[in-house]
């Protein structure tokens, strides 16, 4: 019996637990401070209930395919995600500063766990946050069915998943927060309005929808739209991404989210092996 | 089971003769692109002795336990610690061994209890024994009562003592303290020091300390001083200090250059001119007094003060680099030189 407990975990155990660990800390970090989850939270109802509430009256349905506000809404849920996702390579700069970082690359573990647990633990917060918002479709037209919330859960966990495995991988080779903010604030913006969340990209130029046509966001705003599509009567998402003028299949565009964030993993693996 | 024999057996094998020892190192060397950190380092500890690991700033101290931790690869040279390879068995070294950084960092918004919980989890042990050894640390620490405060409201002193709590969580046999007492008070530095002392007793841990404050290598069992990646000395501190003469006689007087020309001349001695005074190396200190003063005077020079000192590990390092280890205005190893 002793030696049963003495004996060292098997390998995958151990990876695991550190993967585990990482996770835990992340949501810990969350629900230790609901204040800040609170304020997080607020921002995206604003915009449904703000931007909305302005241009519901305005925007015909025709224009967009239905109700403004539920054309909004997967946008409000993208933008929630988000936040959370990028608040991942903050942390690692923050920790990489603070010397937190070194702590935790003694780990008796692969350094790819430990990149594995800092992205999961961003995903699962991410994810819980949106589950929040997923509460308040109602107010954008929403009906309660659980398939449909769960498709779009869903969808917002890969989605948190592929912006924090791009945000990591951008995140190991910069040195100041500052650095990082300037940077973020400059892709974020264009990345928000050619994702399709608050117009439609058919009503773009030509050349911009190219540039939409290679936007991740765009393609997790597309999905979830495509996911209301068929609870919300009266609502069309045919305003989406187009490859050579036609729609891409739902599954297909999934596929293109989940390749996104593969893509970004493995790089931010490779990057993560290389630090000293 | 047998898996396990037969790598503690091939680690063995590799190791030879260096199974003997806690940390066991030889020609260890890390250049980068523009310099040479560490160059050619050998080192010997024993299980259970306390080293103390000396030097300046940017002397290489920190680079050499990144190499001994298996954190960074040696350019060249071996090393084995707590059994296994650095460079081949990276995950066993780190499993063998604790760690406390120079910049210690633990997550200023989780409790006590959660930090050590979490970084147990990390490091592999299951949620009872990390529950078990988080609260066995916080008792052995002295932070129970604490337990529940977020990192955030300790002072520097506790928050230093929760990192070794932390270092010691999976029971390493070696343990590396990276100026473990920097930036603290004399009183918490003390108490670190107590710690580390209770620990050894306890647990017989190798502890591998670095440190500038010079006073605090006197707690060590054997040193070694590094200067610009080299060890120029290595042994007791108190054979270190028999090393280099019995005596340091400080000498003020009205003119030092006649004095010192009297030394070498008449006496045989090297003195060393410091603005400060002169300063000199003797065996058998106060019997050399008169016979100094003497001629000294027999030279005409005005001797307006001699002092008598046993030599300080900071007169170790001086005598082999040339240089004094303690900037000035920092305090001096000894109590004397703190008003």
């Amino acid at each position: 019996m002793t030696a049963a407990v003495a004996a060292p975990p098997g390998a995958l155990l151990r990876e695991l637990r550190a993967v585990h660990a990482l996770v835990l800390r992340d949501l810990l970090r969350m629900f230790g401070q609901p204040l800040q989850t609170v304020v997080m939270l607020a921002q995206p109802l604003l915009f449904l209930v703000l931007l909305g509430g302005g241009l519901a009256a305005l925007v015909p349905a025709t224009a967009v395919g239905g109700d403004y506000r539920t054309y909004l809404f997967p946008g409000v849920l993208v933008m929630t995600v988000q936040t959370p996702a990028l608040t991942v390579g903050m942390r690692l700069i923050t920790d990489r500063e603070s010397g937190y970082l070194r702590e935790t690359l003694m780990a008796p573990v692969r350094r790819s766990s430990l990149l594995y647990g800092h992205c999961l633990g961003g995903t699962a917060v991410a994810s819980a946050q949106g589950a929040v918002l997923l509460a308040a479709g109602s107010l954008a037209g929403l009906p309660f069915h659980p398939l449909l919330l769960l498709s779009l859960l869903a969808t917002l966990a890969l989605t948190a998943f592929m912006l924090t495995a791009l945000t990591a991988a951008l995140a190991i080779g910069i040195r100041g927060v500052e650095s990082f903010h300037t940077l973020l604030s400059l892709a974020l913006m264009p990345l928000l309005f050619l994702s399709g969340a608050f117009f439609p990209l058919t009503a773009l130029p030509g050349w911009l929808t190219q540039l939409a046509a290679v936007n991740p966001l765009a393609y997790a705003v597309d999905v979830l739209r495509r996911s209301i599509e068929g609870y919300v009567p009266g609502t069309l998402a045919t305003t989406g991404v187009r490859w050579a003028g036609r729609q891409p299949p739902a599954l297909l565009e999934l596929l293109v989210l989940a390749l996104m964030g593969a893509g970004g993993l493995a790089w931010a693996a490779r990057r993560f092996g290389r630090l000293e | 089971m047998p898996r396990q024999k037969e790598a503690s057996d091939s680690a063995g094998d590799r190791a030879g003769h260096t199974g003997r020892y806690a940390i066991c190192a030889h020609g260890l060397t890390k250049r980068y692109a523009d310099a040479e950190a560490v160059c050619g380092v050998d080192l010997h500890v024993r299980p259970g002795e306390t080293f103390g690991f000396l030097g300046p700033n940017g002397a290489g101290k920190t680079t050499t336990i990144a190499m001994l931790c298996a954190l960074a690869r040696p350019t060249s040279g071996r090393a084995v610690v707590a059994g296994a390879d650095v460079r081949t068995q990276q995950q066993q070294v780190r499993r063998g061994v604790g760690l406390l950084f120079q910049q210690s960092a633990v997550d200023p918004d989780l409790t006590l209890e959660r930090n050590l919980y979490l970084h147990a989890r990390l490091y592999g042990l299951p949620r009872a024994r990390s529950r078990a050894r988080s609260a066995a640390l916080l008792e052995l620490t002295g932070l129970t009562e604490r337990r529940r405060h977020r990192v955030r409201t300790l002072s520097g002193g506790l928050r230093r003592r929760l990192e070794i709590a932390r270092a010691l969580l999976h029971e390493p046999g070696v343990l590396f303290l990276d100026e473990p007492t920097v930036g603290l008070d004399p009183h918490s530095r003390a108490q670190v020091w107590d710690h580390l002392a209770r620990l050894r007793a306890h647990r017989n841990t190798t502890v591998f300390v670095t440190t500038h404050y010079l006073d605090e290598a006197e707690h060590c069992d054997r040193v070694a001083i590094l200067d610009r990646g080299r060890v120029v000395a290595e042994g007791t501190p108190a054979a270190l200090k028999a090393a280099i003469g019995d005596d340091r006689l400080r000498v003020r007087t009205g003119d030092d250059a006649a004095a010192a020309a009297a030394l070498r001349e008449d006496l045989g001695l090297r003195p060393v001119t410091a603005p400060e005074g002169l300063t000199v190396a003797v065996a058998a200190g106060p019997r050399q007094i008169p016979r100094l003063c003497a001629a000294l005077a027999a030279r005409g020079v005005a001797v307006h003060a001699v002092s008598l000192t046993e030599p300080t590990l900071d007169d170790v390092f001086f005598h082999h680099t040339g240089r004094r280890i303690t900037p000035p205005g920092a305090p001096l190893g000894g109590d004397g030189n703190r008003p």
